[in-house]
């Protein structure tokens, strides 16, 4: 109630989200993933999100009461809210929302005030991921994230805006846009438009900040869309870089990735000097930085909803020591920036009628989330808005990491769908596969997730099912972690001959033909008008 | 997510008799072993049709390819001639799946010696 | 004789006496493998590029036998000595017998 909620925010202050202890002589600010999320949001962190391998049980792969416990986190606190999934309704109720880039602005000069040289870092997922990010083209995103002054940012999603219009916006950035991995694919040469480092002269130090793209983008995204680019890992280059940099004097090097965690974690393992990672991609939030070697790596989340600080100390050409603080973007807490909170306005202003209109509402007891390996409820909608709107046995929703909650009892607005929705390649496809080539996908993208190498691991979770259930065993091979494929309309075992209909979207094909996702869930969303699901326990998971 | 792509995904396949034919017709039969060869190529294929490979020798006077899983494997081979500053090339090759992709060398001494290496092509989607 | 096909080479302008320099390689050609189908069903035919050299003032740098998993416009990269000046030649030769063929000079530097 609204008591509790005042009580818990009064315990909460914005001089105490803020608080820390100024140190050495570098600041580095670092934001992640926001997907486009200017407002405030929810956001519930995953309860399940599997490590395979040496990070079997390794940070970010704990979530819930054992990450509470490993970071000394008490149930029911702010952290807990923020951080963990447990009891996320009544803690939402209390904490309120999370994010918006106004709130965050006004981090980033309490930070300055303290350290005016800091360096502001982006690492990525910034220009997709809602309604009028879609419908300016990125343009919204460029617009606020110029507010900020960043210093340099690296790209993912970035690309599905298409070539072009990347490379148009790029040259008009007036900070880097760094990728040491990005190359021209036709002469396999260094892109131009992206310089794989930046140096900065900061503190009296000289710093290199080296961008690592996301290494998967043809894989993971319509290649199609930026056939002049090729990404790839690319450790080899990466440790030129940082012998590069380094011969040239840099003192300290960061590394802004957009690679994923396990995939930071072993590059970090086989490139030298690097000093400090600043990770993306996985949406992993962390409140220690991970230590691989001399390398510390650190995670800041997504959506908006946090922001890292690190400030290290670094003499006689070394990093000796570092104090790091990832701090909630609690939007009730903290004052929002009026400069940036009118920048945001502008944005959504043309857009306003559209957005806030109110397509339905959540039950009572309907939370609606999206992060963890597999289904969560609002993956559960879009399968059962595919099943009922284009008329098919089985679903297939793609295991995206990005997309805010909605709490029981909310509205649910335009804006909302397109939060969890809105892409560039976006087309409801109805399809015929046989049971065999069912297999073949769920295969396929399970590699993709749990395989053991990281270096196989492309960062998204694994495809959203609905109309079928199955059994997944994540310690075995490809080919053989799926089984007991099953029709959930009928209870009937998936037969490898026969030949389902199925519907799905963010194919990275081209030509992929259908409506707009979004339209497909705003009118199943309008016929239900209240939304109820019925728990999801098709999925099976083995060796977790 | 892919929507019905044609794809051999899955576990590298046996050497095919077709692969060993391969062989047979550049060796004549001789015995290869390991040594003056390296084969670069990706972990995964960003695109399966068209994934970069380079072959490097100190002392090969060629260097056959094969993709050991596609319908017919053959892939090139590079004769280097006096002007070849080293004995490496790369070019872009077509895998119909996943599968390994092998380099022999034949030798200045006429002996033969092979590299292969793994590479993952993926249906993709489903991005973070 | 394939239509559209473009060849583009990148060769330095100028080396020093024994230099080695990177040479990259591209054609434009779809190099149809032979085993892909048409929409009836038919076989489209084989049509390659089957073999690409790369000389320089008559001696051999590279020759390379080409088979149809070398992917759609080839591409090559390798490295060439430099002994004098001279004219680096590239010729590909196609299923169809065309021939196609562009140069480079190089000069000596310093
Ligand atoms: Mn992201
Ligand atoms: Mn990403």
């Amino acid at each position: 109630g609204n008591w509790s909620r005042l009580a818990a925010q009064q315990a909460l202050t914005q001089d105490k989200l803020l608080e820390f202890d100024t140190f050495g002589n570098v600041s580095l600010i670092h934001i992640t993933d926001i997907h486009a999320q200017l407002k405030p949001i929810y956001f519930r962190e995953p309860s399940i999100n599997i490590g395979v391998g040496d990070n079997r049980g390794a940070v970010p792969h704990i979530t819930g009461a054992e990450f509470r416990k490993l970071y000394g986190i008490a149930d029911g606190s702010p952290s807990a809210y923020a951080l963990t999934y447990d009891d996320f309704t009544a803690l939402a109720q209390s904490y309120g929302r999370v994010g918006g880039l106004d709130r965050v602005a006004t981090v980033i000069n309490a930070i300055r005030a303290d350290r005016p040289d800091a360096l502001l870092l982006d690492g990525g997922d910034t220009w997709h991921g809602s309604y009028t990010c879609f419908h300016t083209q990125g343009q919204d995103m460029v617009n606020v994230m110029n507010a900020l002054k960043p210093d340099a940012m690296t790209f993912h999603w970035e690309f599905t805006l298409g070539s072009d219009r990347v490379n148009e916006i790029v040259e008009g950035l007036p900070f880097a846009a760094l990728g040491q991995n990005i190359f021209d694919a036709e002469w396999d040469e260094p892109a131009e438009l992206f310089p794989p480092f930046q140096f900065f002269e900061r503190g009296g130090v000289k710093i290199a900040v080296i961008g690592q793209a996301f290494p998967y983008m043809p894989i993971a995204n319509p290649g199609w869309m930026f056939p002049e680019y090729s990404f790839g890992i690319r450790d080899e280059n990466m440790q030129e870089m940082v012998d590069q940099v380094r011969a040239q004097g840099a003192e300290l090097v960061v590394c802004l990735s957009h690679n994923g965690f396990d995939v930071d974690k072993q590059m970090a393992g086989k490139v030298t000097g690097i000093d400090v990672i600043l990770s993306g991609h996985t949406h992993d939030a962390l409140p220690e930085p991970v230590l691989v070697g001399d390398t510390i790596i650190v995670a800041s989340g997504s959506n908006g909803k946090f922001v890292s600080r690190v400030d290290l100390d670094v003499r006689d050409g070394r990093m000796m020591g570092f104090r790091h603080k990832l701090i909630p973007i609690f939007s009730d807490v903290i004052a929002p920036d009026p400069e940036v909170a009118k920048v945001i306005d502008d944005q959504r202003a043309p857009h306003m009628d559209k957005l806030s209109e109110v397509i339905g509402r959540t039950g009572e007891d309907q939370l609606l989330y999206r992060r963890g390996n597999f289904n969560g409820t609002w993956d559960d909608l879009l399968c059962d808005a595919l099943i009922s709107e284009r008329e098919a046995d089985i679903a297939l929703s793609p295991g995206v990491r990005w997309g805010p909650s909605i709490l029981p009892g909310q509205d649910i607005t335009r804006e909302d769908i397109w939060n969890v929705t809105s892409m560039s390649y976006g087309a409801a496809y109805r399809t015929e596969m046989t049971g065999e080539f069912l297999h073949v996908v769920l295969e396929d993208v399970a590699d993709n997730l749990f395989n053991p190498d990281p270096y196989y691991q492309q960062g998204g979770d694994m495809v959203r099912v609905g109309g079928l259930g199955y059994r997944i065993d994540v310690t075995k091979p490809q080919g053989s972690r799926i089984t007991e494929m099953t029709l959930l309309k009928t209870g009937e075992a998936i037969d490898p001959a026969r030949t389902y209909q199925v519907a799905g979207w963010a194919s990275v094909n081209e030509g992929t033909e259908g409506p707009a996702i979004w339209d497909v869930v705003e009118a199943h969303i309008a016929k239900q008008g209240v939304i109820s699901l019925d728990p999801n326990n098709s999925v099976q998971v083995v060796g977790a | 997510m892919g929507t019905g792509a044609l794809l051999i995904a899955g576990v590298p396949l046996r050497v095919s008799s077709a692969t060993e034919d391969a062989i047979a017709a550049f060796t004549g039969g001789a015995d290869v072993g390991v040594g003056d060869i390296s084969l670069i190529a990706p972990e995964i294929a960003e695109n399966g049709n068209t994934v970069p490979i380079e072959v490097a020798s100190e002392t090969a006077a060629e260097i056959l390819v094969l993709a050991t899983g596609n319908p017919t494997p053959g892939v090139a081979i590079f004769k280097f001639g006096p002007l070849s500053a080293s004995r490496a090339a790369s070019t872009r090759i077509r895998l119909a799946g996943t599968q390994d992709v092998v380099a022999i060398a034949k030798l200045e001494d006429g002996s033969f010696v092979q590299a292969s290496s793994t590479v993952k092509v993926t249906i993709g989607g489903c991005g973070g | 004789m394939a239509s559209g096909v473009k060849p583009r080479v990148k060769v330095p302008k100028t080396a020093a006496v024994g230099d080695t320099i990177t040479i990259k390689t591209l054609i434009s050609h779809k190099m149809e493998s032979g085993q892909r189908k048409d929409k009836e069903g038919n076989v489209i035919p084989r049509s390659i590029i089957n073999r690409f050299t790369c000389d320089f003032n008559g001696e051999n740098v590279v020759d390379v036998k080409m088979e149809p998993a070398i992917s759609t416009n080839p591409y090559f990269e390798f490295e060439a000595k430099v002994p004098e000046a001279g004219e680096f030649k590239f010729t590909w030769y196609d299923d169809d017998g065309s021939v196609y063929e562009t140069s480079k000079s190089i000069a000596i530097s310093g």
